[in-house]
């Protein structure tokens, strides 16, 4: 089978040629589009790794198909910085030693944007930390991680107080 | 992975006519059917991707008081909408003790229902499962099986049904809507899943074709609000499947339970409605002698299908818990860790 669709990939509208309806959006991003900031862990839904922003809204991109996704806007870790500047959660994450090997590290911040946006968590660790719960990090960095979170949310939410200021 | 046609029908009517085909299987968000696909334990030839079909992604009111909830609602939409979780605070604090929040902005009610068991010889290919492959045999029997079920199990099957929201819902005496050839009709939650008897491999009631359009909670769901609980152990804190779980909901009228909701996850190849336990509760003082003989009602009929049986008397506790927690009355704001005996509300009693 052979189907054209398109996706808005950090802003920039793609068309794409989809030979296989078995690629999932992980491997569309890694192996079709070159964009290999996304990582590829488990490739099940376990480990987080691959999460990035479709419509809004932080998934697992191993468990979703291409196909199924005609049409998405998608927000990947090679999409968030802002003007040339890191992503305020990128750079929490650097103050805050929020990462070790680094294999983790865009599904994390992929993740982290999208808990911020939710809104949810509020500033309480232990609600970060059951947001966060789907991203493993196998070199144990979760210290790190939820402050960065914290911190991150406190500087975003500052930013857009001035802006409303 | 095996490969497969794709087809995106417009209509529900479409979509029925193409899943009534041998093989096929209905896409959702594929949180579980894209995993079970990848390791072959799922070979569907045709996956009919009903995410688009329109009107099955919203929470109504009906005008007789129920609440239906669409089959293609986001478990994380069900579970941050105020009104439904104020109303149905059991049914939130289950959705969110769930999956993680990824899985949980994907995942969709219908899929939630329609999940299949976690036991890791189903997961695996190279074991005997009589899900997967009937007539070949059960190796979970033999196994590690200290997970696996003490309610309603055969000598075929000992699996878990895993889902946490539909322990809640069966409480609450929620229908599934589905939408067949032969039209619409509705299906108690209750009897929805099959118990495996010689048949494991037929795990609901729905016939080839057939589709969950709806859930509907029935007006009476909504009397529970200020006294509705959903407890959940797990192996680690967060993201884990249940060892046992439990939703209690209580209506009570000065210190007198009026009418009990009570059922169990974790424990069989359904959510297991405790209709016994209920039984006693009702019309009994909200104290725990009342609620330690519910919780030995409802593990009556238990028995050990491997190395669990410790689970039955951790099924108890967790009834015991879980009814002291739902008479304490529902927190004002969900857990920061959901479902879990772990959490602390303050203000709020923990233990029995």
């Amino acid at each position: 089978m052979h189907v054209s669709m398109s996706l808005t990939v950090n802003g920039v509208k793609r068309m794409i040629e989809l030979d296989d309806p078995r690629v999932t959006l992980l491997d569309l991003l890694r192996e079709r589009l070159l964009l290999t900031g996304t990582k590829t862990g488990c490739d099940r839904g376990q480990c987080g790794a691959c999460t990035i922003i479709v419509d809004g809204r932080r998934i697992n991109s191993c468990l979703a198909l291409a196909i199924s996704h005609d049409g998405a806007d998608i927000l990947t870790i090679e999409g968030v910085t802002q003007g040339g500047r890191l992503h305020p959660v990128q750079e929490a994450f650097i103050a805050h030693d929020g990462l070790q090997c680094g294999f983790c590290t865009p599904g994390q911040i992929m993740s982290a944007i999208g808990l911020i946006q939710e809104g949810h968590a509020g500033d309480d660790p232990e609600r970060v930390r059951e947001g966060m719960s789907g991203n493993l990090c196998r070199c144990g960095a979760y210290q790190g991680i939820t402050e960065a979170v914290l911190d991150a949310q406190n500087a975003i939410g500052a930013a857009s107080r001035r802006k409303v200021t | 992975m095996k490969t497969f046609d794709y087809v995106r029908p417009a209509t529900v009517r479409e979509a029925v006519a193409a899943a009534s085909e041998p093989g096929a299987a209905y896409l959702a968000a594929g949180t579980n059917l894209l995993d079970l696909m990848k390791g072959s334990i799922a070979r569907p030839s045709r996956l009919v991707d009903i995410s688009r079909l329109p009107n099955l992604d919203r929470i109504e009111d009906l005008a007789d008081g129920s609440v239906r909830i669409g089959a293609l609602v986001r478990n994380a939409d069900l579970a941050y909408d105020r009104t439904f979780a104020r109303r149905f605070p059991a049914v939130a604090e289950a959705l969110l003790s769930g999956a993680s929040a990824q899985l949980r902005n994907a995942a969709t009610v219908g899929g939630n229902l329609l999940q299949r068991t976690r036991c890791a010889y189903f997961y695996d290919v190279a074991s005997t499962c009589n899900k997967r492959a009937p007539g070949s045999g059960c190796d979970a029997r033999g196994g590690d099986n200290k997970l696996h079920a003490v309610l309603g199990w055969s000598e075929n099957c000992i699996a878990t049904h895993p889902s946490d929201f539909c322990v809640p819902l069966v409480a609450l005496d929620a229908v599934v809507e589905v939408e067949g050839r032969a039209g619409r009709r509705e299906i108690a939650l209750e009897q929805f899943h099959r118990l495996p008897d010689d048949t494991p491999e037929r795990e609901n009631m729905l016939e080839p074709g057939e589709m969950i359009v709806a859930v509907r909670l029935p007006p009476p769901a909504a009397r529970f609000a200020a006294h509705s609980r959903y407890l959940k152990v797990r192996e680690r804190t967060s993201y884990a499947f249940a060892v046992v779980s439990a939703a209690a909901a209580l209506r009570l009228e000065d210190n007198t339970i009026a009418e009990a909701r009570l059922a169990l996850g974790g424990v069989a190849m359904k959510p297991w409605r405790a209709r016994e336990a209920e039984l006693i509760l009702t019309g009994a003082p909200a104290d725990a002698a009342q609620f330690h003989r519910a919780a030995e009602a409802a593990l009556a009929a238990a028995k050990p299908s491997g190395d669990n049986g410790f689970k039955i008397e951790l099924a108890r506790r967790i009834v015991v818990r879980a009814l002291a927690l739902a008479a304490a009355g529902t927190p004002e704001r969900i857990p920061a860790l959901p479902a879990s005996p772990f959490a602390s509300v303050s203000g709020d009693t923990i233990h029995a």
